[in-house]
Order: structure tokens, then sequence, then C-alpha cells
């Protein structure tokens, strides 16, 4: 008998488990998230800005037409799914994408969506149409891009002037939102209206930003959340005292450094922390139009003497990762393989034996231990970027070079990058999409705006226009892999790491993805809930 | 005195004039403005949005046309609109005034009525272990950063009452209303206490030497009467005038504190106007401040006149 009430009380106990399950898996409804925000953005218009600061609290606002799937960490092609399109499909010949629109949306003030927003908007971030934007950052995306057509009130086709099949990557961005016509770009900065799962409330600079749910979201049933606050918190010491102390259901996303984590861990143990690469490389950018950079000799001997594990140690506590222009696997998608990367000058394992090649290198040159060369390393006066100049400047001693660390005021510095006021710079890339044409095209193409070393390779650049008609995946990884190799062989924009952050949240918050291969996506929320 | 108050009143017209030019010069030679800082921000650099929006802002006039809009409207009461926010600068400074106002009186507060008593005590009881102790806590206050004191205040907090303050403009509760800003502006004022703390207790034990605190005692009054009737009332001077330049020099404190304890006041506002160049914001609150200083340095002198009978202002 007595085997059988254990038999029941085992049973029983399952069953109560297994529903407990069952009803922590059931999103709650309700609550008011409360976020950490590092800082006050200069305006709600995502269009307009090019920081994640604007994309985290604002992205709920909007839909795309498409966008990257919010519970898959890793973006691609096969994990975006239909927003305000549909379904979407390409023309025979690679240079007409059509979308066909949901019917029955509304933006928050009431008024229809229609195919005409989404020429307004695409109009303007290509720059066509009567009202500009003050900023367009990413036009240059939409380059090969010829019109975008309206059909009837639900159907819409961007017309290209060459096959370029990750367009669909770039509109599934968090930066690629669909805007009302009847709303000013200027009103879009201060007071946004958008179709997504959450209204603009109120955005106070430097204090806070509030947006909430919206009762006639499309997607029924969704958000389960009433609202989400943003605090902004400058400090980060006193943001992450903030969280630990419960005030904060999150940090900002990928906010947390990797020393500071540890602390995080220690005084909130129930706390769930993801670390995640953020798809934002460190790079060293080289004046190569004037001496003594002008010299491939020089500027290979410096690719050659850096020790990237060294930086990855000291700054991240090993949790960095070592690639190309492309982000590593396994968070990126392009990366050359690490045989194929080894084989590169200056990745090799044997960092003594690279040292001592850069140094006959310098020697070359006319440099040694008797005549050092003096240079000024420039870089921006915040702490992710002055770090790694330090640790480049101690390593460049090695090979007669003598780094002096010229701090810049992020106020001049990307004019004074812009004017090729510098020698040796220190710098970083962040990409919104884990895409090559994002990446090539943006800051290796001749004559590009973000192209800040004017490094110009016509062959590579046919390259460029090679990989971005490929449609196979498989042969367009091959050319990407050859390009980020000749890329890295030149030192156009020599690589040292490809961060990785923490985000950390309560255990009560859920549905919370960290993408792995962009810092900009993953922001919609829709989805998010707490179980309290 | 009326005649010297007018003239000390024209004289603080010329320095608010002095001070407007001084800003809104040094404001544009800082290099980058805010059209710099907005498309740096973005990455790029497109000359020709650059000077659309130069021109919008009215950044490609001349300086004196810039300087003469500014003071024109300032005059009308237009402060003229954020360049970040876009909204009326007045609009976004108004709120923040209060915040500001409250924490820096209260930080004063706490500055004098810790400061002049321990000041006075450590006067009277010089060269004791009570002395001692007071002036190791003196020395304690200045030496140590505000901002690290507001940080060790959090840290505390959050240790031992797993909470900390953490501003809301809404305090529920008195308790959370005094944890929002008696504790940063005690963060704030114990560098001011215990400057006003070795201030009065230099000034007293110059005061208690003198013959007239002899006569007193000889006369036989008390030691409370002698210490705060006849010494204190006379040693009070010097340590107003630490106070009014501290009430001064405050909005310096105010600024990390107003970081660390993240309290939305005019002193962190100033600081990220700054950053990104927003000079309808720095301009305004640079000459509120200015405001501020020469009103209470004027205050100071008058209550001069107030406290000691002696000192007489003629015409």
């Amino acid at each position: 008998m007595s085997g059988v009430r254990t038999l029941a009380a085992v049973a029983l106990s399952l069953f109560a488990a297994s529903n407990v399950a069952v009803l922590a898996a059931e999103p709650k409804k309700g609550g008011i998230l409360k976020v950490h925000h590092r800082d006050s953005p200069a305006s709600a218009s995502i269009h307009e800005e090019a920081t994640f600061s604007v994309n985290i609290p604002f992205m709920g606002i909007f839909n795309n037409l498409v966008m990257y799937k919010q519970d898959v960490a890793q973006n691609s092609l096969d994990s975006i799914v239909p927003d305000l399109a549909e379904s979407w499909a390409w023309s025979g010949d690679g240079k007409k994408l059509s979308f066909k629109l949901r019917q029955g949306v509304k933006w928050h003030d009431g008024k229809p969506f229609t195919s005409a927003d989404v020429k307004c908007t695409f109009d303007m971030v290509m720059g066509k149409s009567q009202q500009k934007f003050r900023k367009n950052p990413r036009k240059s995306w939409y380059n090969e891009v010829v019109d975008v057509t309206p059909s009837g009130d639900f159907e819409v086709a961007f017309n290209l002037k060459r096959p370029q099949p990750s367009l669909l990557a770039l509109l599934a961005s968090g930066y690629t939102p669909v805007y009302p016509c009847h709303v000013s770009p200027g009103d879009m900065r201060t007071k946004p209206v958008g179709t997504g799962p959450f209204k603009f409330v109120e955005f106070k600079a430097n204090e806070s930003i509030k947006i909430t749910r919206n009762p006639d979201y499309w997607k029924k049933g969704l958000p389960h959340l009433d609202g989400i606050e943003y605090n902004i918190v400058p400090n980060l010491s006193t943001a992450i005292l903030g969280f630990i102390s419960g005030q904060f259901d999150m940090t900002f996303p990928t906010g947390v450094t990797i020393p500071l984590l540890k602390d995080v861990k220690a005084q909130a143990p129930k706390a769930v922390c993801v670390v995640a690469p953020n798809n934002v490389s460190t790079n060293i950018i080289v004046n190569s139009s004037s001496p003594p950079f002008d010299n491939l000799d020089i500027r290979q001997a410096m690719a050659l003497t850096l020790d990237r594990k060294a930086f990855v140690s000291i700054l991240f506590e090993g949790q960095a990762d070592i690639g190309g222009t492309m982000l590593p696997a396994p968070g990126g998608l392009w990366s050359m393989p690490k045989e194929m990367l080894e084989k590169i000058p200056g990745y090799g394992p044997d960092i003594n034996a690279s040292r001592e090649e850069a140094r006959k290198l310098m020697a070359k040159a006319g440099y040694g231990p008797d005549k050092r060369l003096a240079v000024k390393v420039a870089t921006r006066n915040i702490p992710i970027y002055r770090d790694p100049a330090i640790i480049l400047i101690d390593q460049l001693k090695g090979i007669y070079i003598d780094g002096e660390l010229e701090v810049v005021e992020t106020a001049n510095w990307f004019s004074k990058v812009a004017r090729k006021d510098y020698a040796l710079g220190l710098n970083l890339t962040g990409n919104a999409v884990d895409d090559p044409d994002q990446s090539f095209f943006e800051n290796y193409s001749c004559g590009s705006e973000r192209n800040y070393t004017n490094y110009c390779n016509k062959e590579i650049e046919k390259l460029f226009g090679e990989q971005s008609i490929e449609a196979d995946v498989a042969k367009r990884k091959k050319l990407v892999w050859e390009i980020d190799k000749k890329l890295q062989e030149d030192v156009a924009r020599p690589i040292i790491y490809h961060g990785r952050s923490g985000s950390c949240w309560q255990p009560h918050v859920k549905g919370i993805t960290i993408m792995v291969n962009s810092s900009y996506n993953g922001y919609r929320y829709e989805d998010l809930w707490m179980d309290k | 005195m009326f005649a010297y108050i007018v003239r000390r009143l024209v004289l603080m017209l010329v320095t608010l004039f002095g001070i407007s030019v001084i800003i809104f010069v040094l404001l544009r030679i800082v290099p980058g403005n805010i059209v710099d800082i907005l498309f740096d921000a973005a990455g790029f650099v497109d000359q020709a949005d650059k000077a659309n929006l130069e021109k919008e802002l009215g950044l490609d006039q001349s300086i004196v046309v810039q300087y003469m809009q500014w003071i024109g409207g300032l005059l009308h009461g237009d402060l003229g609109y954020s360049y970040v926010s876009e909204k009326p600068a007045l609009q976004e400074i108004l709120p923040r005034i209060p915040i500001t106002a409250k924490l820096a009186a209260l930080a004063l507060l706490f500055s004098a009525s810790i400061g002049i008593p321990l000041g006075v005590i450590s006067a009277v009881k010089q060269g004791t272990r009570l002395d001692y102790a007071l002036r190791v806590v003196s020395l304690s206050g200045l030496s140590l950063p505000s901002f690290w004191l507001g940080l060790l205040i959090l840290m505390a907090s959050v240790s031992m009452f797993g909470t900390m303050p953490i501003f809301n403009p809404n305090p529920a509760t008195w308790t959370e209303a005094f944890a929002i800003y008696a504790v940063p502006a005690m963060a704030v004022g114990f560098r001011s206490a215990a400057l006003t703390m070795r201030i009065t207790r230099s000034s007293m034990l110059e005061i208690l030497r003198q013959d007239y605190i002899r006569t007193a005692r000889a006369k036989g009054a008390s030691e409370a009467s002698v210490n705060y009737h006849h010494a204190l009332k006379n040693a009070v001077l010097p340590v107003i005038t630490v106070i009014g330049i501290e009430a001064a020099f405050l909005i310096g404190g105010l600024i990390v504190t107003e970081t660390v304890f993240n309290i939305p006041g005019v002193a962190r506002f100033l600081v990220e106007a700054i950053r990104w160049r927003d000079y309808p914001i720095v301009q305004n609150l640079v000459m509120l401040i200015a405001v501020v200083v020469v009103v209470t340095n004027f205050t100071v002198d008058m209550l001069y006149a107030a406290i000691d009978p002696r000192i007489r202002y003629t015409d």
C-alpha cells in the first residue's frame, strides 16, 4: 500500500511540476518593464541616427516590411520573417523585390497604413522626396535601388539596378522601420508614430523614455507588457547598483562590460546574464596617403606585430573574438575558416616569429633600435577606444615605433578622421547587419563616406560587386573570404578584435533573446513578459 | 545706503553683460558645434546635409548677429529652442531648476548646521581628543571627492538595505522624498561642511583670544554666553563669506552628485548640453548660474551690514 502511495505521490508531484512548467511558460500579461538606458539619444528617429541607443527604446514603436525573427539569436536570411509585408518574392532576374502588404494595419494615430507609406519612407531614405531627414546615415544602403513603386494600396516593389540578394537583410534590420507619410521628419524625431506593439508616451532628455502598450496592435494578443520605461542613467556604476538592488528589471542590452559582469553575478546571483558578440570591431586606421605610412612595409610590419590574444586577454578576460573584417563564427555567418585566417600575416600562432619578420620590414624601411619612428596614435576619448590604443602603443614599441596617445573629444573625432588629420588611429566599427554588402561597401568602397582611410582597390571593388549579386550562399561565402583575406593583407584597416559584451535581466523577465551577430535588430520586445 | 545698492545693481548688470559675452564667445571658440556632433554620432560627414542643418539652426550667421538674436530673445523672455530636443529652452530648463535648488539649499543647510556648531566645539575644546577627532572629520571631508563619497553611499545603501535612493519625481512616502534629496545633499554638502567647520574653528580661536572675551569672562559671563553670544557673533563674518562662496561653487559638486545619484537637475543637464554643444541651453543655464552667483554675492555683502553694526555702506 505504501508503495502505491509513494507512486501516487511521485505521479502527483510530477504532474504538479509539469503543470508549473506549463504555467511558467504561459506568458503573463501586464507590468511595466524597467530598463536602464546608457545615454540620452539625440532624437527618437531611428532613420536619422546611427546608434543602438535609439533602436533599443524606439524599435518597439515600429514595424518593418520584414524583420529578423526575434527569438532566433543569429540573424540570417533564413531567420527573416514577414512583418508589415505578408510575403515577398524576387523576380526571375533578381532585380525586383515585391511585397504584399498586410491590410487593416493602423498607425498609432488611427490613420491606415498603405503602400504609400512604404514609398514615402524609402524615397526619404534614398534622398528622393521633398521632405528631408536632417541626417541620413544609411542612404548608401540603397545605392542599388532605382525606385520603390506601389501597386495599389497593398503591394509595393523595390526595383534594382542589379541583383542584390542582401537587400532583404538590410530591410530586416532594426534600422529599417516604415515611417508614416503624414508625419513630418521633425515630429518623428520628437513624437514618433508607428504601427508597432508600443506607442510613444514621452522622451525626457537625460531622464527617461516611456512607451506604452498599443491596444490596437495588429498582432492580436501582443504585446504582453503594459509598457516599458527606459531610465537614462549615464553613470554605469549607478546603473549596475540599480540593477543589483532590483530597481531595474534589465540592464542596457550589451551594456555590461566583461569585468563588471563578475560583480553583477556576485551581487545578484539570480540574475540571468548573457555574453554575446556585438559585431563591433576594434581596428587600426592608417593614413596611407602620407609618410611614413604610405610605405607598405611599415604598414605590414605594424599588422605583423599585433598580439591580438593579449588585447582579448587584457580587455575581455579572454571573451572576445579574433577575425577579419566579418564577424567570426560561431556568431558570425561570413567569417573565414580558422586555417585560412591563420595564414594571413600577423594572424599566425607564433607571435615572436611575426615580430621578427616585422622588425626586418622596419629595417628595410630604415628604422631600427637607433632610429625609432615617432607617431601619434589618435583615438576618441572614451574608454573603449582609449584602452586598446594604450595596448597598441605598447605593442608597437617592439618594432621601433614610439607611439604617443592623442585623445580626441567625440565632438571632433570623426571630423578629424574625415580630414585625414592623423597618421595612425584606433577606431571602432559597428555593423548593423551581419552582411558583407553593408560592411564592404560602407567601409572599404572607393569614395564611401565611412571609408575613413580612403582605401581604394579597384580589383577588390570588382569583387565587392561580384559577391553582392551572388545568390548562391556557399559561392558568395568563398568570394567573401577571399575579399576579407585581401583586405587584411593590404592592411586596409587591420582588425584587432571583435568585442563581446554582457546583458543581464532579473529572473522574472522572460522572452529575451540577445542577438549574436548584431546589436541593432533585437529590440521589438513584443514577446517579452514578466513572471511576477 | 540707497545709492550704494543702486551702484551695486548697476555693477551687477555690467558683470552679467560681460559674462554673457564671454559665454557666447567661449562656446563658439570650442572646437565642434552641434552639427558636427550630430553628424559625428552618425559616423559620417555629408557636407551638404551639414550645411543645411547649420542654416536651419542659424549657425551660418555671423557671431554678432547670433549674439544679438540671443540677447534680444532673452530680454523678451524667449530663450530659444534646444537644438537637440527641439523644444523651447525654457520648457527644458524650468522643470529642472526646483530639483537643483532643493538639492543646493539642503546641501547649504547641511553645511551650515553641521559645520558651524562643530567648528565652535572644536575651537572651544581646542587640543582635546574631541578637537582632534573633529579635525580628522573635517580633513576627510575636504579630501573625499563627492562623486566617490556618493558612490560609497549608494553601495552601502544597496548592501545594507537592498535598495538605493534613485530619483523619483513623485516620491510616495516622506522617507522616500527624504532619501531622494537629503542623501545626495549630504554627499555634496560634506565638503562644504568640512570647510565651514575649519573656518569657524580658526575664526573662533582668533576671537576667543581677544581682550573683550577675557573681559566678558572676568565679568562672570557663563561659558555658553561667552562662546555663543560674544565670540560666535563676531566670528561668523568670515564663515558667511565662505558659505557665500561655497554656494557659488556648489554647482561643480552638484554636477557629479546629480550624475552619481541620477538626479535630473540643472547641473547634469548643463554637462549634457555642453557635450552636445546645445548653445541655447548652455548659454541660458550659465547665465542663470551667473545670476545666482552675483545675487548671492550681493546678499552676502548686505548680510555683513545686518550682522555687524560696525559695517556701514555709505553713500
